[in-house]
């Protein structure tokens, strides 16, 4: 067992005992940071599978947490009002089950994976990321302009949604089910890693001209691995607004774009329990520096600043030593 | 629609598209001479319009608050430069792009912390105040007109600059070979400073001069840089040529398709449907834009690197 196993067991093992004690010293508040962390962490999780395993430096990942929770909040907010949401060519019914909503903004979210990616993976380097993030910026832009589903203001829903067998209302239980979902995915983004596409994935990361003349295609790769990334980081998105009972454009800013990669950085690059540390540490940082300041993004990003330039692993790469696979 | 307004749009966006040129071209050069993506290069676009609102609130002059706003933007631009921008050329795209995120968070909040959270106003002076009429009767305001009489100035300049003097070779030269330039005896951090802190200064102008059309706010140069990393993606990355006209047709598309698109959808639509999608759609359309120049040149209008 290496180092790195270690830690992640004991991240692992550490995001739910913290809720579990809480749950006994009856503090709910701490329950819902834990669950915070553990949905900001799935998104994380999904755009460290397409930075970490891709190298595909996406600065527009927020539209995929967006769509996800503009899924939610649209299938709730007709469930809510007992309006369809379509009429024709079928009739579409909103809905307030949370197995429904979570397929819903997976698929969504793969779908506009597919599109974005297909066209911005024409291009690399720089140009990627900022045509991630011009996307990005479109949705955002859009979300704002259309009145629909509440423009600026956002969407409120007034009860969280169900899940069979569960009170999503209880803290703990909904912590329950957001923890199951992150260590699940966290599971498949192992597989994926040792899988023979994970396997090709990293090596058209590293020269794709080689991988090009064994007769695999870099861009299929980099499309797929581009969709399975949106797909997860949709589902972060819905369970995310269901935590808030809230969803608005800020989830769609380039802000939430950010926040992500800085997970991903802060816990260290192509890590796969990177994004949980980093996730962790940044709410932590938050509830911490936001008590002593108004100003506490100049020392979050001071911090940053510090991580990126003189200590490159993040978390993981510090406690666990270098082994940077990332290049 | 009358063609008065029709014109009258269409200064708009040629005036819209100047301010993004100044914005862009400074971005432009920073990436194709040190391959450095900057996030926080609407940082000092800010930068100028806080340092103009301030000068002009403390003396009066507008004239002095303009000269302010380029020495400020280009004094940030070459700290920064020194103290954390030169530290990443080296580095891969990931590691500049949050380096820059957290230089913008550093500098909205210390921003936010020094002026406070409530906009500050920039007045327009009285000599430039007010609408001229241009040939066809056309009335339009003498400022807008300004920007882009001011917009066109640079562009020229940058163009003999880049074309004609001895530190335009030089910046040449390092966008092609940075080795062989070192190897022949120009100081390269000097020279990477120099163009760091000339592209700060090109936006905290244009940060000044929207400044006193907007309000000037925290925040005010988001919108402004992710237009520009659009126009930089429209006309390919280093070409001050495809700067250019990829502002324009930038600014262009946004001013013209926020107007026109409402008034063609109210052809089949009811009026206020019609406002809401038309607003909406035309949001996109800068958007559609960049995609459909991606899809038939994947570098660009006037790009080559990549």
């Amino acid at each position: 067992m290496t180092r790195e196993t270690v830690i992640n067991g004991l991240l692992a093992l550490l995001l739910l005992g913290v809720p579990l004690w809480a749950y006994l010293a009856d503090e709910p508040f701490l329950i819902t940071l834990a669950t915070k962390v553990a949905i900001l962490a799935l998104a994380g999780v999904g755009l460290n599978i397409a930075l970490g395993q891709g190298g595909l430096v996406s600065l527009g990942h927020a539209a995929f947490f967006g769509i996800g929770g503009y899924a939610m909040g649209i299938l709730a907010s007709h469930a809510q009002s007992y309006t369809p949401l379509a009429e024709w060519p079928w009739t579409i019914e909103g809905s307030n089950s949370m197995p429904v909503i979570w397929i819903t903004a997976v698929v969504t979210s793969a779908l506009a994976a597919l599109v974005i990616g297909a066209l911005s993976l024409r291009t690399s380097g720089v140009y990627f990321i900022m045509i991630t993030l011009a996307f990005g910026q479109m949705l955002y832009y859009f979300a704002i302009s259309w009145p629909a589903y509440g423009g600026e203001d956002g969407l409120s829903i007034y009860v969280r949604n169900g899940f069979p067998g569960l009170n999503t209302l209880d803290p703990i239980q909904f912590f329950a089910i957001t923890y199951v979902i992150l260590i699940a995915t966290l599971f498949f983004a192992a597989r994926l890693t040792r899988s023979p596409f994970g396997l090709a994935l990293n090596a058209a990361r590293q020269t794709s001209e080689r991988v090009e003349t064994v007769g695999i295609v870099p861009y299929q790769l980099r499309l797929t691995v581009f969709v399975i990334s949106g797909a997860i980081t949709g589902l972060a998105g819905a369970l995310f607004a269901d935590l808030n009972r809230f969803v608005s454009p800020s989830m769609l800013s380039w802000h939430t774009s950010g926040e992500l990669m800085i997970f991903i950085i802060l816990g260290g690059t192509a890590r796969l329990f990177g994004p949980l540390a980093g996730a962790a540490a940044f709410i932590v940082l938050e509830q911490m520096l936001g008590g002593l300041s108004d100003y506490w993004h100049i020392h979050l990003g001071l911090l940053l600043l510090v991580v990126v330039l003189f200590a490159r692993g993040g978390i993981i790469g510090t406690l666990a030593g270098e082994e940077v696979r990332h290049d | 629609m009358s063609l008065l307004l029709f014109v009258e749009q269409l200064l708009n966006g040629l005036q819209f598209g100047m301010t993004l040129f100044l914005t862009a071209a400074g971005l432009t050069l920073v990436f194709g001479v040190m391959g450095l993506i900057n996030l926080a290069h609407g940082s000092l676009f800010m930068v100028g319009a806080f340092a103009a609102a301030a000068v002009s609130a403390a003396t009066g002059s507008f004239l002095l608050a303009m000269a302010a706003s380029i020495a400020a933007a280009a004094a940030a631009g070459a700290l920064v430069e020194v103290v954390v921008i030169r530290r990443l050329y080296r580095r891969d795209h990931l590691d500049q792009v949050l380096a820059t995120f957290a230089l913008i968070m550093i500098f909205s909040e210390a921003t936010r912390w020094l002026f406070g959270s409530f906009p500050l106003y920039l007045n327009i002076p009285t000599y430039l105040s007010g609408p001229v009429t241009l040939p066809g009767g056309i009335e339009y305001p003498l400022y807008r007109l300004t920007i882009i009489a001011v917009g066109l100035l640079i562009a020229i300049g940058l163009f003999l600059l880049i074309s004609r003097t001895r530190l335009g070779i030089q910046i040449r030269a390092g966008e092609s070979d940075r080795e062989m330039i070192a190897a022949l005896g120009i100081d390269i951090s000097k020279l990477y400073t120099i163009v760091f802190a000339l592209g700060a200064a090109l936006a905290g102008l244009a940060g000044a001069m929207i400044g006193a059309i907007q309000s000037v706010q925290v925040g005010m140069g988001e919108p402004v840089l992710i237009l520009a990393f659009v126009v930089i993606v429209i006309g390919g990355i280093g070409s001050i040529k495809g700067v250019l006209i990829g502002s324009i047709l930038v600014g262009m598309t946004n001013t013209m398709g926020g107007v026109l698109l409402p008034a063609f959808l109210r052809l089949f639509m009811e009026n206020s449907a019609a406002t809401a999608a038309g607003s909406a759609l035309a949001t996109m359309l800068i958007y559609i834009l960049m995609a459909l120049v991606l899809i038939v040149k994947p570098t660009g209008l006037y790009g080559a690197r990549t």
